[in-house]
């Protein structure tokens, strides 16, 4: 397929992964005001999940949980907002129109006027909790129709890989942020409000349930122990990098047993890494500094994908030359 | 809904007579039309209006980040065309294609109807769409004009003209086929009594004409749709067309010239192009043959081309046949290459190049619509009884600065189609424009876009300047055996077609 057009798809599926996150952890920190005394504190953090505090300071200085959700939900400056996110998946969805189902583009299209419309309301969003309920809903209803409507060839591929590759991202960074919190207050272990904010991490990735059937009480190691190391949980960090895995070989064909492209490699060695290594050794080693070690690596097999398989080439370039010595139709 | 107060006026109206009685090929569809209430209506045009949006079936507005489309309004209420005239519009359109056809490539060739003084050389040298870059090109199968859409308009006299030609990348016709699914949707009951002849095998027949003209030994050719990209105002049709092409939807960038061949950058490497259905004007196809400045097309495309290695369709320089001073010729072109009468007449046209036409168009002005020769989508243009006298003095002096530039026609009173506004029935002017395939054969899709000035009392029918469309349907004749909607005709190839 066109260079061009995977490159939409995977970021396409990577904005809608992205605005439901977003919506899930904003989400869940309203929750949290409701259940312990809430400080203005508490809001900072999920700017840095996000990573835009900069952009975030600038425009609005301090946080508040109005200037937070208001940065996070509806802001057109911030480019990570849900309003951002759903814009720029929709504008990848209409340069694809012609690969996607028409189903994914009708349910897409919807989605995103959905969130235009509230965001042109003056009184912008009357009920946050059932805007995040839609927020949510709309990006499983799109992840459903995508993976029942179209074929699961090398775009669909492309669209998984951007989505797995996003989630991760976000379950890591949810965890690295929340941790570093808590675990100022490790004095405070073991105490009732503790709890409370650990199933907070749990919910951000709506791992709660899920992670009570796994290991049953709450444990910080057992909770890094499911959000990184898994592979069943959906969304935890080593499920979504062999799914990835899985598809970056699927796109390139690469045969068992061969170690593939540059990307490929770099992906199938942090596999193997996150099958071999326990929490207790991740915790030993610092937790943060494990994750931001993840995240460089992720980065680079994001770079090498493009270069391998996104990138704008010349001709002459070696690729051309073997196209053209060969019949093309033959292929 | 009441037809009873409808009032036919002093134009032409496609659905009823002056008595106000449906014309014959109308009565089903008054009747039906009788039988639903007001309500019932209303209900069906905001259905309709919603899935549109939905579907984002648009046009772009303008070209920001916020992805700020409009959807083109659409009437529920059709436009009919009887079986015996659409025989005639047919055959009429089918002769003046081939005849352009024969003009286009005569004039980059031998030149022989200017040397016979049938057409002034003037005229074509002095067209902005007269390519010099195209002189002695052999389009494969000698084929120019692959896609047409002729505008027509009926006058109050009755009889159908032909009003512009529309060789370059006429657009318009996914709204043909999204209308009628549309209606489909709405009015099963009115389709399933009816004999009204598809259009869904349009895009099967596109794919079929595109591949006709790919290079010899080509066995299965690739076809891509070329587009400016999506801020381009046609770009849902692109997407469209290639979706229900089955083939890539591709920009500039996505095509690189190499060894001779075009080649397309994929994640698997480079395949190679054999057919280019573009919907990017000559200007701006290949910065080292036309703009030097463009950057949407491909460099070295029109080498590739010229060396007969791909296939353009539309071939380049058809423009000049667009041109409305050439327009004026075009009967002439007809008796000259096929010895035959023009079977749709034009409408009359005064080229101000010629004194004495100027001088009538200049005492005429605020009878007259006035056209820049090379300008298309409503602009350009002075309609004379509805403008005011400065304006008819600032046009009067671009003519004088440049009357090669323009022509004038007689104002038309183009005819009406009774049109949902506001709760009720009022007639609007429309006109048509079907779109004509010339691959293989001529093959002209059955009715065409019907585009409505929705402004009251407006002539203007661009989509840039208030305009709707209708569903227009094309009614078989009685003994006909074509496939009709509802059995296994289009809607069920439609289906199938998006299915893959």
């Amino acid at each position: 397929m066109l260079s061009r057009v995977a490159e939409s798809l995977l970021w396409m599926s990577r904005y809608v992964e992205r605005a439901e996150n977003v919506a899930r952890f904003v989400d869940v920190n309203l929750n949290l005001m409701l259940e312990v005394t809430s400080t203005e504190q508490q809001w900072l953090p999920l700017v840095a999940t996000t990573g835009d505090h900069e952009l975030f300071e600038r425009k609005y200085g301090q946080p508040t949980k109005d200037s937070v959700i208001r940065f996070l939900t509806l802001d057109e400056e911030n480019p990570n907002s849900i309003l951002s996110c759903l814009r720029a998946a929709r504008e990848n969805a209409r340069s694809t129109r012609e690969i996607t189902s028409s189903e994914m583009w009708e349910q897409l299209n919807t989605f995103y006027l959905f969130v235009a419309e509230t965001a042109a309301r003056a009184d912008n969003i009357a009920d946050l909790h059932s805007f995040f309920a839609r927020i949510k809903d709309g990006s499983h209803t799109f992840c459903g129709i995508t993976d029942a409507t179209m074929t699961h060839g090398e775009a669909w591929h492309f669209m998984r890989m951007g989505r797995m590759i996003e989630r991760a991202d976000k379950t890591s960074r949810i965890l690295d942020v929340k941790y570093f919190i808590l675990l100022r207050s490790a004095h405070e272990v073991g105490s009732p409000i503790d709890e409370i904010q650990w199933a907070a991490v749990l919910c951000s990735a709506s791992a709660f349930e899920m992670y009570r059937k796994r290991h049953g009480r709450i444990s910080p190691q057992h909770i890094v122990q499911f959000l990184m190391l898994d592979d069943e949980f959906p969304r935890a960090f080593r499920f979504c990098l062999n799914a990835a895995r899985d598809s970056l070989r699927a796109i390139s064909k690469t045969p068992p047993g061969q170690p593939g492209s540059d990307p490929e490699r770099l992906l199938g060695q942090l596999c193997s890494e996150l099958a071999s290594i326990s929490a207790e050794a991740i915790i030993a080693d610092g937790i943060h500094e494990f994750i931001d070690e993840l995240q460089e690596s992720l980065n680079s097999v994001g770079e090498g994908i493009h270069e391998t398989f996104l990138a704008r080439r010349t001709p002459g370039s070696p690729l051309l030359q073997e196209a053209s010595m060969r019949d093309a139709r033959q292929q | 809904m009441k037809l009873s107060e409808y009032e036919v006026g002093d134009y032409f109206d496609e659905m009823l007579e002056p008595s106000g009685a449906p014309r014959p090929a109308t009565s089903r569809l008054a009747a039906n039309l009788r039988s639903l209430s007001q309500e019932d209506l209303a209900a069906r045009q905001s259905a309709a209006d919603l899935a549109l949006l939905r579907s984002g079936i648009t046009f772009n507005v303008y070209s920001d980040n916020r992805g700020s489309e409009k959807t083109i309004p659409f009437d529920l209420i059709p436009r009919i065309v009887a079986a015996e005239e659409w025989q005639r519009l047919e055959a009429g359109l089918k002769q003046r294609i081939t005849a352009l056809n024969l003009f286009i490539d005569d004039l980059y060739h031998d030149q022989q109807i200017l040397k016979d003084r049938v057409v002034p050389r003037e005229v074509i040298l002095s067209s902005q769409g007269f390519r010099t870059q195209c002189i002695g090109l052999n389009p494969p199968r000698r084929i120019w004009c692959h896609v047409t859409g002729t505008d027509l308009v009926r006058n109050r006299d009755g009889r159908v003209y032909v009003l512009e030609d529309n060789m370059r990348c006429p657009s318009g016709v996914s709204y043909v086929l999204e209308n009628r699914r549309l209606m489909m949707s709405l009015f099963p009951e009115v389709f399933s009594s009816s004999r009204i002849r598809p259009v869904a095998n349009y895009p099967h027949r596109l794919r079929d004409m595109l591949e006709y003209l790919a290079p010899d030994g080509a066995e299965c050719p690739r076809v891509v749709v070329l587009t400016p990209g999506m801020y381009n105002s046609a770009y849902f049709e692109h997407s469209f067309l290639a979706r229900q092409m089955g083939v890539e939807l591709v920009e500039g960038s996505d095509l690189v010239v190499a060894g001779g061949f075009v080649w397309m950058r994929t994640t698997g490497g480079f395949e190679r192009v054999d057919v280019i259905y573009r919907r990017i004007d000559d200007d701006f196809l290949d910065p080292m043959a036309f703009r030097e400045d463009s950057l949407l097309g491909v460099p070295g495309l029109m080498s590739v081309y010229r060396a007969g290695n791909v296939a353009l369709a539309n071939a380049p320089g058809t423009g000049v046949a667009d041109d409305k001073a050439v327009y004026a010729h075009v009967p002439d072109v007809i008796k000259y290459y096929l010895q035959e009468e023009a079977i749709l007449p034009n409408v009359p046209t005064y080229l101000c190049s010629r004194k004495s036409d100027l001088k009538y168009v200049l005492e005429n002005i605020g009878k007259l619509v006035v056209k820049a020769a090379n300008e298309s989508g409503g602009y350009g243009m002075l309609i004379g009884p509805k403008s005011t006298k400065a304006e008819h003095a600032e046009f009067a002096r671009h003519i004088q600065a440049n009357p090669r530039n323009y022509i004038a026609q007689p104002t038309l009173s183009l005819s009406r189609v009774p049109t949902l506004c506001g709760g009720s029935l009022e007639g609007r002017h429309v006109d048509l424009r079907p779109y004509i395939l010339y691959g293989k054969e001529i093959f002209v899709q059955p009715g065409g876009l019907t585009r409505v000035a929705l402004r009251k009392g407006s002539l203007v029918v661009n989509s840039s300047q208030g305009g709707g469309t209708k569903d227009t349907w094309v009614l078989a004749t009685d003994q006909g055996p074509g496939p009709l909607n509802g059995t296994n005709g289009g809607a069920s190839t439609l289906t199938r077609m998006s299915a893959c």
